[in-house]
C-alpha cells in the first residue's frame, strides 16, 4: 500500500464500507437488510482494529489537511465503538418498527466517515466538511422513522437549528482566515504566536466556540437536545449522544489545545462559566423530566459539562481525562439507551418512568443491567463513571480550579436523585407498565454486555486507559 | 507448647463457627458441637498447665496484625503460670457449664443460637486470657463484653431482658473508654503495647504517668468487674439464662478486671496510688454490696450481689499486693459461685421458673442433691473451713491485716460477717421451713437430670477441696502461691505484732459461724410469714431493698438528661432544622427546575434566539477582555 495513505487508513475503512453497503442495498433480498448491519458492522469492527493497530504512528496526508496522531486514534476508537454498540442494537429494533432499509446503515457509516474525519482533521475547512457530512447524515437519521410525527419534528428542529449554528462556525472560520490568511490549525496557531489580541481572531474563536458548542450541546446551545433525543429513533438518538459528541470535542480540544494555545486566559476563564452553567442547567432540569429519554438528554447536557471541566483544567492530565471521559461516556449511555430500546414492544417506547415499574421482577437481568448503567452515570464505584469523575475532578484541583471541582461534585450529588428514582421504581414499585416482551436478540445482548464490560473494566482498572489517553493528547500540547 | 495453644481457642471458634452458620440445621443437637468442643479446649488446656508445672513458658504471634507506620502490634499470645490457671478456670468451668446448659436449655427455641454465643465466649475469654499486648487484650476484653450483651438479652422478647442486655453493654462502655483511653495513653507514653517490653520498661514513666493510665485501665476493670460505681449491670443481668450468669456474671468474665490488674500490676505498683484506689474500691464494694444481698428477694440477684461483693475481695487483694491472694479467691470463686448459680439454676428449673425466694421454702426433701451441693457452695461463699472460700478469703484477710491495712481489713471482716448472714438466709429461706410456692408447682417439684447435677456434683467437690490441696497456709506461702511466684514474686510477709496468723483464721471462723447463727436466728429458729420477708422494716431495710437507690440517682443525673438531650436532638434539631435544610434545597432545586423547564418551549424560534444571544455574549466577553 501506498505510505501515503496509510494516515487515511481509519477513513478509508470507513469510507470504503460505506460505498459497499451502498451496492449491496440495491443487491436482492429487497424486503430484508439485516445483512447489511452484518457488513456495516464488520467495517467498524475493522476501523477499530486498524485504529488500534496504527497506535503510535504519525503521518499526514492532503498538504496536512489530514493528521493522523495518537489523538486521533484514540478518538477513532471511541467512535467505533459507538458505531459498533449502535449498530448491534439497530438490526433488530428497525426490524420491529418496519424501518429496515439500507439507507440507515449507510448514513451510520457515512456519519462515523464524518465524526472519523473531524478526529484527524488539522484544517478548519476541513473540520466544517467533517461536521456537515456527520451532521447531515445524522438529521435525517434523526427523522429516519418518517411515519412518526415526534421524528419529523425532531428531524427538522435538529436540521435548522443546526444548519443556524454552521453558520456562526463557518463565519468564524472566515474572521479567522481574514485574521491569519490561513485555514491550517498550525498555520493559524503560528500568526497567532505573536501575543497580539487581535479583535477579529477573537471573534472567530468566539463564532466557532458557539458552533462547537452546539455540536457538543453545551448551554445556551442545548436546546434542541430534549426535543430530539426524544423524537429520533433510540439508537439514533444514542448515536447523537456518544459518536457525535466525541468528534466535537475532538475538533474542539484539537483547536483550543493546539491552535488558540495563545488565548487560552481567554477561553477558560468562558469555560469555566459554561462548564457551570451546562453541568447545572442539566442537572436541574433533568429532575423535573418524567421521560426517560429527556431525562437522559439532560443528563448527556451535564456530562458535557463535566467533560468542559477537563479542558479548563487543561494540560495532559485535564484533556487526557475528557478523552478518558469520553470513552467510559459512550459505554455508559449507548448501554442506557440500550436498555431503553430494547424494552420497547409493540411499537411503544418504554419511556415514561412508570414504564419501569417493578422492572426487576419482570425484567431481572434488563433492570439489573439498566441500574448498572445509572450508577455509572451517577459516578459509583467500581463503575467506570467513578473513575472518568475522579480523572476529571482530580484534574481541576490538580490546576487550581477548586471551585470548579466543588460545584462538579454538588451537581454529581443533585444528579444521584434522578438516576436513583429510576432504580426506585425498578426495584421498589409494584409491577405495572409494559408487559414482559420476548427476551432481547442476540445482538441486543452482546451490545449490552460489551457496554458493560467496558464501564467494569474502564472503573476496576482504569489507569492503563488513562495512560493511553494521556499519550494521547501529547501531541497537542508540544 | 506452640501449637497446643493455639488449639485451645480454636475450638470454640469452630464450634461457633458451626452452630452459626448451620444452627438452622443443627437446631436441638447443637450441644453434640458445643460441649465437645469446650471438652477438647479443658484437655488442651490441662496439657498446657502440665507443661507450665514443669516450668515451660510460650509466647508466640500468630500473624502481624497492623503495621501503620510507627505503630506495629501482632495477635500474640502469651502462657504463663497465671495465664495457665486462668485457661483451666475458663474451660473447666465452662465445660461443666456448657454440659448444665443442654439439660437446662433444652427445648428452648434458641437452642442452637445459644451455643453459638457461649462458644463465642469462651473463645474470646480464652484469647483474653492469651493476649500478650494490651491491643489484643483489649479488643477480646470488648468481644466478651458483646458476648455479655447477647446472652444477658437472649430472651429478647422479653423487655426487662432486652433493656438489661442495653444496660450492661453501656455502663461497660463507660468504663471501656477510661480503659481504651488508658491503652492508648500507654502507647503515646512508652511506644509499644507489647506486655513483656512495658512491663520491662514501666520504670521509665513518672509515677503520676503511671498513675493516670493505671487509673484508667482500673475504670474499664470497675466496669467489667461490676466494682463501685458501675456495679449497676450486674443484678438486672441476672436476665440472662442462670447458667450464663454462672458462667459470664460470676465465674469468668466479671473477673477479667481482677485478672486484668493482676496482670498489670507492675503499673500499678510503679504508681502506688492507683494500688490504693484498687484496694479501696474494692474494700467499699465488698461491703456495700454485701449489705444489699441482706434484703434481696430474688434468689439469683442475691447471688449476683454476693458476686459484686467477692470481687470486691479480690480488689482488695490485689490492691494491697496480694495478687496470689487475689488470683486464688477468683479461682475458687469461680468454683463455689459457679455452683450456687447453678444450684439455683436448678431450684428454678425445678419451679418452673420461680426466682422468688418468698415462694420458695421447704425444697431439701424433695431435692436433695441439689440442696447438699448448694449448701456445700454456700459454706465455700461464707468461708467456712475446709472449703475452699475459706482459704482464700483468709488469704487476703491476712494479708490486708499483716500489710497495715487495718481499717480496710475490718470492712472486709464485716463483709464477711454479712456474707454469710445473706448466704445462709438464702438457704433457708429456699431449701428449709414450710413450702410457700402454690400446689400447681409443688406437685411438679423434681430433682434436675443427671446433666444437669453432675456439674454441681463436680463442682461442689472442687469447692470442697481446692483450699485444702493448695490453699493451705505455711511459711512459704500457700501452694497455689508457690506456683504463681514466676508471676508475682513472694513477699516476706513482716509481723506487724498484734494477732498471728493463726488468730486471724480463728477470728475468720468465728465471724462466719456468728453470721450463720445470725441468719438462723432470723429466719431458721421459727416459721416465717411470707409477709415478713422483702417487705420494708425500717427506713435501712428500705434503703438496702433498693439498692441504696443507685439507679435512681444515675437515671436522674444521667439517664433522663441524656434522653431529654437526644429527644431534643431527634424531635426539634433533626426533624426542624437538618431535615429542614434537605427537604428546603430538595423543593428549592425542584421548584428551580420547573422554572427553568418552561424555558424549553418547543418553538425553535426561541431556540435559535437563545443560541444568538449566547453567541453575543460569547463575543462580547471575548472581545471585552
Amino acid at each position: 500500500m501506498d505510505a501515503a495513505l496509510i494516515p487515511l487508513l481509519p477513513l478509508l475503512v470507513v469510507g470504503g464500507t460505506a460505498l459497499l453497503v451502498i451496492v449491496l442495498d440495491l443487491l436482492p433480498p429487497r424486503d430484508r437488510k439485516g445483512h447489511l448491519g452484518v457488513v456495516a458492522l464488520a467495517g467498524v469492527v475493522m476501523a477499530l482494529l486498524v485504529s488500534l493497530g496504527l497506535w503510535g504512528r504519525e503521518g499526514r496526508a492532503f498538504r496536512g489537511m489530514v493528521v493522523l496522531d495518537n489523538f486521533a486514534l484514540f478518538l477513532d476508537v471511541v467512535i467505533c465503538y459507538a458505531a459498533a454498540l449502535v449498530l448491534l442494537l439497530s438490526t433488530d429494533y428497525l426490524r420491529r418498527n418496519d424501518g429496515e432499509r439500507g439507507e440507515y446503515y449507510i448514513l451510520v457509516l457515512l456519519s462515523t466517515l464524518g465524526m472519523v474525519l473531524m478526529a484527524a482533521a488539522a484544517d478548519l475547512i476541513v473540520i466544517f466538511l467533517a461536521l456537515e457530512l456527520m451532521s447531515l447524515s445524522l438529521y435525517v437519521l434523526a427523522g429516519f422513522f418518517r411515519g412518526r410525527l415526534a421524528a419529523a419534528e425532531a428531524s427538522m428542529k435538529y436540521f435548522l437549528l443546526g444548519a443556524f449554528a454552521t453558520g456562526f462556525f463557518i463565519y468564524g472560520i472566515a474572521l479567522i482566515y481574514g485574521a491569519t490568511g490561513s485555514t491550517a490549525l498550525d498555520r493559524i496557531a503560528a500568526a497567532t504566536r505573536a501575543g497580539t489580541r487581535d479583535p477579529l481572531l477573537l471573534v472567530g474563536l468566539g463564532l466557532l466556540l458557539v458552533g462547537f458548542g452546539f455540536k457538543i450541546s453545551s448551554v445556551p446551545f442545548h436546546m434542541w437536545v430534549p426535543d430530539v433525543y426524544e423524537g429520533a429513533p433510540t439508537s439514533v438518538t444514542a448515536f447523537i449522544a456518544t459518536g457525535s459528541k466525541a468528534a466535537g470535542f475532538a475538533a474542539l480540544l484539537r483547536v483550543l489545545l493546539s491552535t488558540f494555545k495563545v488565548s487560552q486566559p481567554d477561553w477558560t476563564v468562558l469555560l469555566w462559566v459554561v462548564a457551570v452553567l451546562t453541568m447545572t442547567v442539566g442537572n436541574v432540569v433533568a429532575i423535573a423530566q418524567s421521560n426517560l429519554k429527556r431525562m437522559l438528554a439532560y443528563s448527556s447536557v451535564a456530562h458535557v459539562g463535566y467533560m468542559l471541566i477537563g479542558v479548563v483544567a487543561g494540560g495532559a492530565l485535564g484533556a487526557g481525562s475528557v478523552l478518558f471521559y469520553l470513552l467510559v461516556y459512550t459505554f455508559t449511555t449507548a448501554g442506557a439507551f440500550g436498555v431503553i430500546l430494547l424494552l420497547e414492544r409493540g411499537r411503544r417506547e418504554a419511556v415514561d418512568l412508570d414504564d419501569y415499574a417493578g422492572l426487576a421482577g419482570r425484567h431481572p437481568v434488563l433492570a439489573l443491567t439498566l441500574a448498572l448503567f445509572l450508577l455509572s452515570l451517577i459516578g459509583m464505584p467500581p463503575t467506570a463513571g467513578f473513575a472518568g469523575k475522579f480523572y476529571l475532578f482530580g484534574a481541576a484541583v490538580r490546576s487550581g480550579y477548586i471551585w470548579l471541582a466543588v460545584i462538579a461534585v454538588l451537581n454529581s450529588a443533585v444528579a444521584a436523585y434522578y438516576y436513583l428514582r429510576v432504580v426506585v421504581y425498578m426495584y421498589m414499585r409494584d409491577t405495572e407498565g409494559l408487559p414482559t416482551g420476548p427476551a432481547p436478540s442476540f445482538a441486543g445482548r452482546l451490545a449490552l454486555a460489551i457496554a458493560l464490560w467496558g464501564i467494569f473494566q474502564l472503573g476496576l482498572l482504569p489507569a492503563p486507559v488513562l495512560d493511553l489517553a494521556q499519550a494521547a493528547v501529547a501531541p497537542l500540547l508540544r | 507448647m506452640s501449637n497446643t495453644v493455639w488449639l485451645i481457642p480454636l475450638f470454640p471458634l469452630l464450634g461457633t463457627l458451626l452452630n452459626a452458620l448451620f444452627g438452622r440445621w443443627i437446631g436441638r443437637h447443637a450441644h453434640w458441637i458445643a460441649v465437645p468442643a469446650l471438652a477438647c479446649s479443658f484437655l488442651l488446656s490441662g496439657a498446657v498447665f502440665l507443661r507450665v508445672w514443669n516450668g515451660e513458658t510460650f509466647r508466640g504471634d500468630l500473624f502481624p496484625w497492623i503495621e501503620a507506620g510507627t505503630f506495629r502490634t501482632a495477635v500474640t499470645a502469651q502462657v504463663d503460670p497465671l495465664a495457665a490457671v486462668m485457661l483451666l478456670v475458663v474451660t473447666g468451668v465452662g465445660f461443666l457449664i456448657h454440659l448444665y446448659s443442654a439439660g437446662y436449655m433444652h427445648g428452648d427455641p434458641g437452642y442452637a443460637r445459644y451455643f453459638t454465643y457461649l462458644n463465642l465466649f469462651v473463645f474470646s475469654m480464652v484469647m483474653l486470657v492469651l493476649a500478650g499486648n494490651f491491643l489484643v487484650l483489649y479488643v477480646f476484653w470488648e468481644a466478651v463484653g458483646l458476648c455479655s450483651y447477647l446472652l444477658i438479652g437472649f430472651w429478647y422478647t422479653r423487655k426487662s431482658a432486652a433493656d438489661a442486655g442495653k444496660k450492661a453493654f453501656i455502663v461497660n462502655r463507660v468504663g471501656d473508654f477510661g480503659f481504651g483511653l488508658g491503652v492508648m495513653a500507654l502507647w503515646v507514653a512508652l511506644g509499644t503495647l507489647d506486655y513483656g517490653t512495658v512491663f520491662d520498661e514501666v520504670e521509665t514513666l513518672s509515677p503520676e504517668t503511671a498513675t493516670v493510665i493505671a487509673l484508667l485501665l482500673f475504670m474499664g476493670a470497675c466496669g467489667k468487674s461490676a466494682q463501685l460505681p458501675l456495679h449497676t449491670w450486674l443484678p438486672d443481668a441476672m436476665e440472662g439464662p442462670t447458667p450464663v450468669s454462672a458462667l459470664i456474671h460470676a465465674a469468668t468474665m466479671v473477673t477479667a478486671g481482677v485478672y486484668m490488674v493482676a496482670r498489670t500490676h507492675a503499673l500499678f505498683e510503679r504508681s502506688g496510688v492507683a494500688l490504693d484506689v484498687v484496694a479501696w474500691v474494692g474494700g467499699l464494694t465488698a461491703l456495700f454490696a454485701a449489705t444489699i444481698g441482706l434484703a434481696q428477694t430474688d434468689i439469683k440477684r442475691v447471688l449476683a450481689y454476693s458476686t459484686i461483693s467477692q470481687l470486691g475481695y479480690m480488689f482488695a487483694g490485689v490492691g494491697v499486693g496480694a495478687y496470689a491472694a487475689g488470683i486464688f479467691h477468683l479461682v475458687t470463686h469461680a468454683f463455689f459461685k459457679a455452683l450456687l448459680f447453678l444450684g439455683a439454676g436448678s431450684v428454678i428449673h425445678a419451679q418452673g421458673g420461680e426466682q422468688d425466694l418468698r415462694k420458695m421454702g421447704g425444697l431439701a426433701p424433695r431435692m436433695v442433691l441439689t440442696t447438699i451441693t448448694f449448701l456445700v457452695g454456700a459454706a465455700g461463699l461464707a468461708g467456712l473451713p475446709p472449703f475452699a472460700g475459706f482459704f482464700s478469703k483468709d488469704e487476703i484477710l491476712a494479708s490486708t491485716y499483716h500489710r497495715g491495712r487495718l481499717w480496710l481489713w475490718a470492712l472486709l471482716l464485716l463483709g464477711a460477717f454479712l456474707t454469710a448472714v445473706y448466704i445462709f438466709r438464702v438457704v433457708l429461706l429456699a431449701f428449709f421451713g414450710g413450702p410457700r410456692m402454690s400446689k400447681e408447682v409443688a406437685h411438679h417439684l423434681h430433682e434436675s437430670p443427671p446433666v444437669m447435677t453432675l456439674p454441681l456434683g463436680a463442682l461442689a467437690l472442687l469447692t470442697a477441696v481446692a483450699g485444702v490441696a493448695v490453699g493451705m497456709p505455711s511459711t512459704q506461702g500457700t501452694a497455689f502461691a508457690r506456683f504463681l511466684s514466676p508471676v508475682f514474686p513472694l513477699s516476706e510477709e513482716v509481723g506487724h505484732g498484734g494477732l498471728s496468723a493463726y488468730a486471724l483464721l480463728v477470728l475468720s471462723v468465728i465471724v462466719a459461724v456468728v453470721g450463720l447463727l445470725f441468719a438462723w436466728l432470723l429466719y431458721g429458729s421459727r416459721p416465717i410469714k411470707v409477709e415478713a420477708i422483702g417487705r420494708p422494716r425500717n427506713r435501712l431495710h428500705a434503703l438496702l431493698l433498693n439498692k441504696y437507690y443507685v439507679d435512681e440517682l444515675y437515671g436522674f443525673l444521667f439517664v433522663r438528661p441524656l434522653l431529654r438531650v437526644a429527644g431534643f436532638c431527634a424531635r426539634v434539631f433533626d426533624l426542624g432544622f437538618i431535615d429542614g435544610i434537605v427537604n428546603g434545597l430538595g423543593q428549592l432545586v425542584v421548584g428551580w427546575a420547573r422554572s427553568m423547564r418552561r424555558l424549553q418551549t418547543g418553538y425553535v424560534m426561541n431556540y435559535a434566539l437563545m443560541t444568538l444571544l449566547g453567541a453575543v455574549v460569547i463575543v462580547g466577553f471575548l472581545l471585552s477582555r
